[in-house]
């Protein structure tokens, strides 16, 4: 076979909308043997959990003694009776829109600063990157002990260099707290987001560059208009990523803060874990875990949509 | 190429503002590497610089070795079940036609929408119905199952790589699907491979939120929920030497497999972020 017919083949294969395998039954049937490990995981531990979810939103079950009967709607009710619910939501959603726009606008700045690929830049990226190998909990242990009173160092260098005269109590004001596990997110994520706004950046072609340039467009003008609207895709993905991820923080608080001081940095997901696991209550938790779960489709839906609007 | 660069930024600025951003992100690593072996009046390191808190942490509880070998046992399992699972559906989602065969992608791909504690509480309760309540077995296939999005996706793609031809030609000369996948397709794929263990492994390693639902014995606690844990231990007065010993016993595989496998741990990343 020459190199020729066998590329001519391959682009007719790709050309045709079917796959050259026949639908065969024992085609079929292969294919299904071969998805049914990943089936079997999808069913029993993702589908049936979601139904089971649903069924204690409805009951009244609790954590020791097991499903006691249905009692629809008394565990929504009780959702909407939690004295933390609105705070949490609340918080949460303020702690949402400052890490995205923190980070984004920081791994934007960096990924535009890291495009040539130099020496140094490597250093620079690989050093922004390492932090997104550590997993979030224990970045938040080491978060932790930098924050701590006893041994974290950034009071005393801090002081040393006659920046502050008092010590900062990183976790112990509502402001405080918020802000330092900003701080962490922050450290732990942005080389993550970087990297997807450089793969975008990498994906537009230089002569849409050379074709503003010799219109006459300088700088800023050029990013605003041609690089920004390219990078779109990327943009959409590290915002649906980062607002999700966000919705749903959990291990950095209950690390850090335990949801304090005085219960202010409590999220949702806190909420449905003590719910489960201090009142014993897997009725209302599963109640807030569907309502937490419908609510992110309609985010995500309206993210997509206004994210890809005007194409 | 004209590239797209910040106006007016000039050599030496450049390069103080990037050292100062690499010095910001480098400095907690650092610090704990330090902070671990630093003297600290009152801890197990009380003079000079040493391993004073490591080899108290070696005896913590059950011992710094029981929880790394919990870690290393679901992290094991993990690996394992997500990249046979992940290797066999992609080739079938690539190169077969069946009935169900686009929903089941799509259900694979939910998981992803669904918050992790909304899944974790049912199945705490599924899993205790069955026995596997507070098993490290058990934690391994929840966590496979949260991978499953991402490697199947990857091994999908992998496979829709590999021109058709590869594996005609073996069928033609008689072999099976199974052996064409075998000896042809999964050399070929190896990369893809690598990149989803590198994940899984990372993901199993790392995770705190299923391990602080689904294992309540304390002994069988993965390294990162130990090390929470061990925090609350010493009748009240916190020993910080012993917590950044623990912090870099995390730490330091995730840095070193970053380090030396870079490429897939970017090029795994790509894929999702270009399809995306």
């Amino acid at each position: 076979m020459t190199t020729h017919s066998v590329s001519a083949r391959a682009a007719a294969a790709a050309r045709r909308p079917r796959r050259r395998m026949p639908m065969s039954r024992r085609r079929a049937l292969l294919g299904w043997a071969y998805a049914a490990p990943a089936a079997a995981f999808v069913v029993l531990l993702f589908l049936l959990p979601l139904l089971t979810v649903s069924r204690m939103s409805v009951s009244d079950w609790s954590l020791l003694g097991g499903d006691k009967g249905l009692n629809a709607p008394d565990n929504f009710v009780d959702v909407f009776r939690e004295p933390l619910l609105w705070p949490s939501v609340a918080f949460t959603l303020e702690y949402t829109v400052i890490v995205g726009v923190i980070v984004l606008v920081l791994a934007m700045l960096l990924a535009l600063l890291v495009q040539e690929s130099t020496r140094w830049n490597s250093v620079l990226r690989t050093a922004v990157l390492v932090p997104s190998a550590l997993g979030l909990a224990s970045s938040s242990l080491l978060f932790w002990g930098l924050y701590s009173p006893n041994i974290g160092p950034l009071n005393p260098i801090l002081q040393g260099l006659g920046i502050i005269d008092e010590p900062i109590s990183f976790l112990g004001t509502p402001d405080a707290a918020l802000w330092s596990t900003v701080f962490l997110i922050v450290w732990r994520f942005t080389g993550f987001y970087m990297l997807i706004l450089m793969v975008g950046l990498q994906a537009i072609p230089g002569d849409v560059y050379e074709a503003a340039r010799l219109d006459g467009a300088g700088r800023i003008r050029t990013y605003w208009s041609v690089t920004l609207p390219l990078l779109r895709p990327s943009i959409a993905l590290a915002t649906v990523l980062s607002v999700t991820g966000s919705l749903l923080a959990f291990d950095q608080f209950f690390i850090l803060t335990k949801g304090g001081p005085d219960n202010t940095t409590v999220t949702i997901v806190q909420l449905i874990y003590r719910a489960a696991f201090q009142h014993f209550d897997l009725g209302v938790a599963g109640a807030m875990s569907l309502l937490v779960l419908a609510a992110l489709l309609v985010i995500n839906l309206i993210q997509f949509r206004l994210l890809r609007a005007k194409d | 190429m004209l590239r797209t660069t910040l106006r007016g930024l000039t050599r030496t600025p450049y390069y103080v503002l990037t050292a100062g951003i690499a010095i910001i992100f480098l400095f907690p690593l650092v610090w704990a590497a330090y902070a671990s072996v630093a003297p600290r009046g009152g801890s197990a390191q009380a003079e000079g610089f040493g391993i004073g808190n490591y080899v108290k942490l070696l005896n913590y509880d059950a011992g710094l070795g029981t929880y790394v070998l919990n870690s290393v046992i679901v992290s094991g399992l993990t690996v394992i079940m997500t990249t046979v699972v992940a290797l066999l559906a992609g080739y079938a989602f690539a190169r077969f036609a069946f009935i169900g065969k686009n929903v089941l992608f799509i259900l694979v791909l939910g998981i992803l929408m669904v918050p992790s504690a909304s899944l974790l509480i049912p199945l705490y309760v599924l899993l205790g119905s069955v026995g596997l309540s507070n098993s490290l077995f058990g934690l391994a296939l929840v966590l496979t199952m949260y991978q499953l999005p991402f490697s199947i996706f990857m091994m999908r793609i992998s496979f829709e790589a590999v021109p058709a031809e590869l594996e005609e030609s073996a069928l033609v000369d008689g072999t099976t699907s199974f052996g064409a996948l075998w000896y042809i397709l999964t050399p070929a794929v190896l990369p893809g491979i690598v990149t989803i263990a590198l994940y899984a492994f990372l993901a199993a390693w790392n995770d705190f939120i299923a391990p602080l639902i689904l294992i309540n014995d304390s002994s069988l606690a993965p390294l990162p929920l130990a090390i929470a844990n061990l925090r609350q231990q010493a009748m009240g007065a916190i020993d910080y030497g012993v917590t950044e010993a623990g912090v870099v016993v995390l730490a330091l595989p995730c840095v070193v497999l970053f380090l030396v496998l870079q490429r897939f741990y970017i090029k795994g990343f790509m894929s999702g972020a270009l399809k995306g």
